[in-house]
């Protein structure tokens, strides 16, 4: 139940944002985070970011979740290039 | 963002499970006894059965599940209250899908929405705020079960409906902690854990410093462990080490994300709706201090005080073994339930229901 996924902050709209998990927008509370910023890659759990994730941690977990995908004969939605991911400015 | 004391373990570059493997091998031949290790997480139990980490590890290195599922330490009292809610005319539960499958003395919240009752899934708290937002005719009543990891979001959420105005939203609060839970086992002379593996996401929130306890006056070692195999692997050589050594401290092997304090913002909001409660968790039985209650000032959020509702000790199916299941005293098949009158399809006990729970990993995973 303490599940949480990487997601990327797209846009800020005062204590919502709008982020990307694995190809899907949804909006997510950042009010937990202190200096949100577009770009910026946190860990989501029931709709709120719990912590920020450096681009590295995040693209790991990402590629980790690829790796998953492959195994099972997934369609990609993880395919988010490592290089990618590390330009997101901090 | 909090400081993050060194960067994320050089592990996944630098060794292979076959590494890590050897290495603890190595570490469990110096302990004569071996290692009797508790993960506290129902996302760790998931992990290592869905990857066998039990069948690559060494006999003496044994792993036992602790109470780390909300699902299935919320008790059947706590299933009858909401059944008795859902039951109400105008109100909708909302709920986090685990919940609705958990069986309460006569029913559950899925056969109560098969007969008419308004049960919704919610993904996030918020999603139940919306609802009520929409729903002005309607009582609507969030379910809020969960550790550490999903109380501030909780929180927050009765900060908004009080900010809002709302008049038809309300919690029945079944919070639980985490660190009082750990307490009671190690209190237990029957329980015997050498060291813990700590969950990643409670202590996201709570810090590594909430376990201090556990080393200090326990002499038992800790590490918050990641949630990929090889983190886990990682986390028991951490573990093993310590024991070798005959250390006892807390360490984080979950860098990324946890930090010594944990997240600040999310304590605060927690501490600013709730407070602490004695709480029953199903198998451990009524703890003091051990859950989260709306501070007395948010009453008017309350389910409990609104509806007058009691929620009255309920008994569980006496053959159901979850209780000592949650302890680590048995293990899933030594139970008569498991896999014959108790399946994921017809659960029985919550180890069952929840997909985190011990029973459902055991049958999904370990099945012999």
């Amino acid at each position: 139940m303490c599940l949480a996924v990487p997601a990327k902050i797209l846009k800020i709209s005062g204590p919502l944002a709008d982020v990307e998990i694995a190809g899907n927008r949804r909006q997510a509370s950042i009010e937990l985070i202190e200096d949100a910023a577009v770009g910026d890659y946190v860990l989501l759990h029931a709709g709120f970011a719990i912590t920020k994730l450096t681009p590295e941690d995040a693209a790991e977990t990402f590629a980790l979740l690829r790796e998953a995908e492959d195994r099972i004969g997934a369609e990609p939605k993880y395919g988010i290039p490592a290089s990618q991911t590390r330009s997101a400015d901090r | 963002m909090e400081s993050q004391p060194a960067k994320h373990a050089q592990r996944t570059a630098s060794s292979t499970p076959a590494q890590w493997l050897e290495g603890i091998r190595r570490l469990a031949d110096q302990l004569p006894s071996g290692a009797r290790l508790m993960e506290v997480c129902g996302t760790h139990t998931m992990a290592i059965a869905r990857h066998g980490l039990h069948s690559l590890l060494p006999p003496k290195i044994r792993l036992i599940s602790g109470p780390g599922c909300p699902v299935c330490v919320t008790p059947t009292s706590y299933i009858n209250a909401a059944i008795e809610l859902a039951r109400r005319p105008d109100t909708v539960i909302a709920t986090f899908g685990d919940m609705i499958k958990v069986p309460g003395s006569e029913s559950s919240l899925e056969q109560e929405k098969a007969r008419g009752a308004r049960i919704a899934v919610v993904y996030s708290p918020y999603d139940a705020i919306n609802l009520a937002t929409a729903n002005p005719g309607s009582q609507v009543v969030f379910l809020a079960v969960g550790f550490e990891t999903t109380t501030p979001a909780t929180a927050l959420a009765a900060i908004r409906a009080r900010s809002e105005g709302l008049k038809n939203f309300f919690l029945l609060t079944a919070h639980k902690l985490i660190p009082p839970a750990l307490r009671i086992l190690l209190s237990d002379a029957e329980t015997r854990v050498d060291g813990f593996l700590l969950p990643g996401h409670v202590s996201v929130i709570i810090g590594a410093r909430a376990y201090r306890f556990v080393a200090d006056e326990f002499r038992r070692p800790c590490v918050v462990a990641g949630f990929e195999p090889l983190d886990i692997l990682h986390a028991i050589a951490m573990l093993l080490t310590q024991m070798t050594q005959a250390q006892a401290d807390v360490q984080i092997e979950y860098r990324a994300c946890v930090s010594e304090q944990g997240n600040l913002a999310a304590q605060r909001r927690i501490a600013e709706a709730f407070q602490p409660c004695d709480t029953e968790w199903r198998g451990l039985g009524m703890l003091p201090a051990s859950g989260l209650t709306l501070k007395p000032e948010w009453a008017a959020l309350d389910a409990e005080k609104r509806f007058g509702l009691r929620v009255t000790p309920a008994a569980d199916n006496p053959h159901c073994a979850c209780g000592n299941v949650l302890r680590g005293k048995v293990t899933p098949p030594d139970c008569r339930l498991f896999a014959k009158a108790c399946t994921p399809t017809y659960p029985i006990g919550p180890c069952m229901v929840s997909s985190e729970g011990t029973c459902a990993a055991y049958f999904k995973y370990r099945r012999q």
